[in-house]
């Protein structure tokens, strides 16, 4: 796993790429924790979005949660083969299962979040 | 402090994801719902259902005095005979209102062997159905007791359940309870334990529910899931078991069954026994099946895997005509299924309708219901 990748508390993860972009998806431990995943609705791409505005929803058997950005900025891309094929968030939350490129307004703005260490101590503090 | 069902630190042992369900501690489900529900539909499924209300009602003048209060006959009931029947009240700050849903049977208790009346409430509303049945109480001749905390109960369902519980039991009592009707009990010794065996339950499938002493049931379970497992059963939680009576369009207390309920326009017509009889609210009842009204409950099949949520409106082009009271992906149909409550004028099977999921109109068709119908085995007698 990239060192560079972090987090935000709401279990999303964003990637700064060598071309500028920045790759969004959801935590292996949201992914796990949601379960029986069935239906994802992604954004149209160009849309704007700013950090912690959610951008898509994500629903299980039991409850549909929403997706939200970590960074503001552009959507750019969307996986579009995903929604068809969930089961990939589980097999490879973090590559093959990424939902969103975005480019962002501010790429200093992924430094205000959680670093791989800070992501992992705050799910040892989650109840289980 | 919630309620814990003796299969409690079982559930936590073995990877239940415990939540708060009517103020026990259950398990949603152990790792996928849609494993849980689709073991339930080509194998089996082991659910934990003690958190399910248990009363018993004893005394030379049990069957008459509880007559009186249910929708449906009692004092004719054979024993070994099972019956859904509604409990309604009218006491006076709350006007006529359905309390609970209900099975009322005949049996001998598993634990002393007392003749009585067996009643299985909903776990949400126990506490509400025993306030009101003690203040219809007489003054002598009716024992009402709550065996909920000192017994548990345990369901096996699905094609495998009833060859599972069978290989549990001598020969003798396996027989007995294959050859067990829909909707009828006995009693036999399931894995070296008494029990009350009834071939009832909530998932649209064959099979049984138990109940046994509390202190037998981690044994009583662990020897059905070890049994089972060679045949695909699986321990399910209460995700599993909301989405298998989904599929098969039971109504559950508190989301398509309410206080204020119309039961003829749920399709609870079986449940209500009008005929020469009175029971609280009877006279409410007869207005209500002799003048129809008001929205009827009707299924509603999505071709999206996006769910329908209870509270959703349902329209019909402009006009909203009704509310989602159920909805969820079927895992059977892999995609979203719903009950409804709907005006009349739109509950026809092949409707057009919209549901508004989140800003979003979803097409749906009003479909019949059951959306899930299992190939009948055992023999059909009437409940």
């Amino acid at each position: 796993m990239a060192a560079e990748m972090r987090f935000a508390k709401s279990h999303e993860w964003v990637r700064p790429e060598p071309s500028g972009l920045a790759t969004v998806g959801v935590s292996a431990y949201a992914v796990e924790a949601l379960t029986d995943l069935v239906f994802m609705q992604l954004p149209a791409v160009g849309r704007r979005v700013k950090a912690g505005e959610s951008f898509g929803e994500i629903e299980s058997v039991k409850a549909v949660s929403d997706l939200y950005s970590p960074v503001s900025g552009e959507i750019v891309e969307v996986n579009a083969a995903l929604p068809n094929a969930l089961e990939t968030l589980g097999k490879d939350p973090y590559n093959a299962g990424w939902i969103i490129r975005i480019r962002p307004d501010d790429p200093k703005e992924l430094d205000t979040l959680l670093d791989q260490s800070a992501y992992d101590a705050l799910l040892k503090s989650q109840p289980h | 402090m919630l309620l814990q069902t003796p299969l409690c630190g079982w559930h936590e042992s073995h990877g239940g994801r415990m939540v708060d369900f009517a103020g026990w501690k259950m398990p949603v489900q152990y790792a996928s719902i849609v494993d849980e529900h689709l073991a339930t539909r080509r194998a089996a499924g082991l659910f934990d259902v003690s958190h399910m209300g248990r009363l018993a009602v004893h005394g030379p003048a049990a069957s008459a005095w509880l007559e009186s209060l249910l929708t449906r006959r009692v004092a004719g009931i054979e024993p070994g005979r099972v019956r859904y029947t509604l409990i309604t009240s009218d006491a006076a700050d709350t006007g006529v209102a359905v309390l609970d849903d209900a099975l009322v049977s005949r049996d001998v208790d598993a634990a002393d062997g007392t003749p009585r009346l067996a009643l299985v409430v909903n776990a949400s509303n126990r506490e509400k159905v025993v306030a009101w049945l003690r203040t219809q109480l007489p003054p002598t001749g009716v024992t009402l007791v709550d065996r909920t905390s000192d017994t548990a109960m345990i369901a096996v369902q699905g094609p495998v359940a009833i060859d599972i519980v069978c290989q549990l039991c001598d020969p003798l009592e396996a027989a007995q309870i294959r050859q067990l009707g829909n909707y009828r009990a006995t009693t036999a010794t399931v894995a070296g334990q008494p029990a009350a065996v009834s071939r009832t339950g909530y998932t649209g499938e064959d099979g049984v529910e138990l109940v046994v002493a509390a202190a037998a049931a981690v044994p009583v379970w662990e020897a059905i899931h070890a049994a089972g497992a060679p045949a695909g059963l699986l321990a399910c939680g209460l995700g599993a078991r909301d989405t298998l009576r989904l599929e098969a369009g039971m109504p559950l207390y508190g989301h398509e069954l309410r206080a204020d309920s119309d039961p003829f326009a749920i399709g609870l017509d079986l449940a209500v026994n009008l005929d020469g009889r009175s029971f609280p609210g009877s006279g409410r009842f007869v207005a209500l099946r002799d003048h129809p009204a008001g929205r009827v409950r009707v299924g509603l099949a999505f071709d999206s895997k996006r769910s329908a949520r209870e509270g959703h409106s349902v329209w019909r082009g402009d006009r909203e005509v009704g509310v989602v009271t159920s909805g969820s992906f079927s895992p059977t149909l892999q995609r979203s299924v719903a009950m409804a409550m709907v005006d009349r004028d739109v509950a026809a099977a092949g409707t057009a309708l919209d549901v508004l999921i989140r800003d979003t109109r979803q097409a749906a068709t009003v479909a019949p219901l059951p959306f899930y119908c299992r190939p009948t085995k055992t023999p059909a007698l009437q409940s």
